[in-house]
């Protein structure tokens, strides 16, 4: 098992079609203000799912809601290394990478409690967050379904880079999966796809070791040595440790600026812990309090914060200034949501397709709807 | 066939489980398999203890590979071993719709009578409660449309037990649609073994000015507008199909040709539908006994919304159902 505190580890092989070596060890470590950049963000997501937790019991949230707290380091981490442009795909447990990449705590809120003013105008939900602004490309609540999209999206790119713009492919796609994605076929040919045609796509795989109330190990083959997965496909690997928010960064950094330079795909394996059960309703009687209390115990954001405090001179004061604001940030999300219309029952019938067309009723003929597009 | 009175109530869920328990415990070529059924009692609690009673060597936990797992248990039929697959949920069917409809349902014709399917793969369908449109499917429409599968829908706990119990009895691929909303519901069930028949409709209420026909939990519906118009002197008569293939259409037309006035209730899509195709052959059938044409209550023709309000104008409900049949009587 790899399981213990794992550092980088660097692929073992260069890839035999580039014949580039990674360099893991480049990356600086950011200055200070960037860190508490990413602490603040992190305590940001961690107050929101708090916030949208209440919510849901509330009743002010419906369907099914996935909270990220224990995870917050890697969409973080990860989505600093890229640029804003660069696309993201997830999984249904998004609102932590929603927010990472920089969507208003307002929209993401407004999105769960199904009101005009979410990021779909409440059509999605808590598991089908889209940002085109943020070139976010939805949650997606079909177990894999994002990863062979993440390969297109990468397709994409590279197209519009050299094809339409004939230049150099300068993009990358990071496309986050949860370990239960692992055992999804269409993961193993968005693989397959992605490395025959040189695509620069991330597949992030968040190993959280259970999918539902099924551990890794009961769910997949090789769970001991994940690499396997990828280099049947002639894919890089790498793990990391999903919970040290700087490291991720600086591995994140390293493959992403290969993946960009050598328009390859990349297997991450981000070693982490959902602290909450699968959704709202599990009583999770799968995995021990004992295993789940030593896992809270290393956590992301206290280590960060103890990071800072011995390297950087950051107070104890300072970090709490910032969770106060980030308290009344998310306080305000929820009122902003709460005061948000619904949607208008016209909106039932939009987006359907691109022009006007519908409803059919099956009764009368369909009726054209007015105005446009 | 009427509905049981007895004196023990129980769960839909537990009916359920008591159907699939009874089979294995008569029929050792009876297995469970799917995500969560085992060691996590099912996602909905309907395999519940089941592991402990029959083992993991017959209540199986699968990873999440719909597609791999619903073709072992097709691999698994083509021997003669019959298992039940849980799907989560019908949405989730999707990902396994080449091995569920591509060879369950063709293997027996394929092989020319050589390899049958005895198989029945069993799920939640239809929107559950604000789970947007990837999650909120009701496949009914879709799959019926395929040949070479049988579909029941039961409406409450007796019928879901006797319907499962023929279902896992069936020697063809049986498509059974269940509802997470009617899970809690409860009726009498009795603790001896009984089956229902496919292919044989229940009439739920009787009445005389116009008929109701739906499937599943849509009847709740149904037969809430049927007291709501008996209000308006309007008299329904509501009967639940049960089974969708086979389709029990002559206990349908012979309502029809009593009440001279139909509507179909179906929470799929309209467009090529179980209830267009129940409407054509009404239509068909009772040329001549109608005094409108057959209306229709479907699910409006968009993806399923999250947002509360939006789902709740897309579903069915009463008061669609009401106005369909006052439509349909002529007194809108
Ligand atoms: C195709 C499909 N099957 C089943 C489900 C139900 N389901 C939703 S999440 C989940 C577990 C996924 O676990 P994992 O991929 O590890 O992600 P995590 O929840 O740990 O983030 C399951 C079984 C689904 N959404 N899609
Ligand atoms: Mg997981």
């Amino acid at each position: 098992m790899t399981n213990t505190s794992p550092k980088s580890v660097i692929p073992s092989e260069p890839s035999k079609k580039t014949g580039a070596k990674l360099n893991f060890s480049n990356v600086p470590i950011p200055e200070k203000g960037v860190l508490l950049g990413w602490l603040r963000q992190m305590l940001l997501i961690r107050e929101f799912e708090v916030r949208t937790m209440q919510a849901y019991q509330n009743r002010l949230i419906g369907g099914f809601c996935h909270i990220y707290i224990g995870q917050e380091a890697i969409a973080v981490g990860s989505i600093a290394a890229v640029n804003d442009d660069d696309p993201v795909v997830l999984a249904y447990r998004d609102h932590g990478h929603a927010l990472a990449r920089g969507m208003d705590p307002k929209n993401c809120m407004a999105e769960m409690f199904g009101r005009i003013g979410g990021c779909a105008k409440g059509k999605g939900g808590s598991m089908h967050m889209f940002d085109a602004e943020h070139y976010l490309y939805g949650g997606h609540g079909i177990v894999g379904a994002q990863t062979p999209l993440g390969t297109g999206l990468a397709f994409a790119t590279k197209y519009e880079d050299e094809i339409i713009n004939g230049g150099k492919s300068n993009h990358v796609t990071l496309c986050y999966l949860g370990d239960g994605a692992l055992n999804q076929g269409c993961f193993y040919e968005a693989m397959n796809l992605a490395s025959l045609q040189d695509l620069p796509v991330i597949f992030v795989l968040e190993n959280n070791r259970y999918s539902m109330g099924t551990s890794i190990e009961r769910g997949t083959s090789m769970a001991h040595d994940l690499r396997v997965k990828s280099e049947a496909h002639g894919i890089h690997h790498a793990i990391v440790d999903g919970k040290n928010v700087i490291n991720l960064y600086q591995d994140f950094k390293s493959i992403a600026d290969w993946c960009r330079e050598e328009s390859r795909p990349f297997f991450v394996e981000a070693q982490t812990y959902r602290y909450k059960g699968h959704s709202m309703s599990d009583p999770r009687k799968y995995r021990t309090k004992e295993e789940e209390s030593n896992e809270e115990h290393n956590d992301c954001i206290d280590s960060l914060c103890a990071y800072l405090r011995e390297e950087s001179d950051v107070t104890e004061d300072a970090v709490k200034q910032m969770l106060r604001q980030v308290k009344s940030q998310v306080k305000q999300a929820v009122e902003w949501a709460k005061n948000s219309p619904e949607p208008p029952i016209e909106e039932l019938y939009t987006d359907v397709y691109t022009d006007h067309w519908g409803p059919y009723t099956g009764t009368s003929k369909p009726e054209m709807l007015e105005g446009d597009a | 066939m009427s509905v049981a009175t007895g004196e023990r109530v129980i769960e839909f869920r537990d009916a359920l489980r008591e159907a699939m328990s009874e089979e294995m415990r008569n029929d050792t070529r009876v297995f469970l398999l799917g995500e969560e059924v085992a060691q996590y009692d099912g996602a909905y609690k309907v395999s519940k203890g089941m592991l402990d009673e029959f083992g993991e060597r017959r209540v199986i936990d699968t990873p999440i590979s719909e597609s791999g797992f619903s073709g072992m248990a097709i691999g698994a039929a083509m021997r003669g071993l019959r298992p039940i697959v849980e799907f989560m949920s019908w949405s989730f069917s999707l990902v396994a719709a080449d091995p569920i409809l591509n060879n369950a349902a063709k293997m027996l014709y394929m092989s020319g009578g050589q390899f049958g399917c005895p198989i029945v793969f069993r799920g939640n369908d239809g929107a559950g409660g604000q789970l947007a449109s990837t999650h909120s499917w009701s496949v009914e429409s879709l799959y019926a449309n395929v040949p070479g599968i049988k579909m029941a829908i039961p409406y409450d706990a007796y019928d879901a037990k006797g319907l499962l119990k023929t279902a896992i009895q069936d020697d063809n691929p049986v498509f059974f649609l269940e509802s997470e909303r009617l899970l809690s519901t409860t009726a009498h069930v009795p603790e001896e073994a009984y089956t229902i028949p496919f292919g044989k409709a229940l009439t739920r209420r009787v009445g005389t000015d116009c008929t109701i026909i739906s499937f599943g939990r849509p009847l709740h519906f149904c037969l809430e507008a049927a007291e709501e118009l008996a209000k308006e002197g309007i008299d329904c008569e509501v009967i639940d199909g049960r089974t969708i293939r086979p389709l029990d259409i002559d206990s349908m037309v012979t309502s029809v040709k009593k009440t001279s006035a139909c509507v179909v209730v179906d929470q799929s899509w309209s467009f090529a539908s179980v209830g267009s195709e129940i409407a054509s052959q009404i239509h068909a059938f009772c040329f001549d006994d109608l005094d409108n044409h057959v209306y229709r209550v479907h699910s409006d023709d968009v993806p399923t919304p999250y947002a509360y309000n939006l789902e709740q104008a897309y579903l069915p409900n009463s008061r669609k159902i009401c106005e369909a049949v006052r439509q349909a009587t002529y007194n809108a």
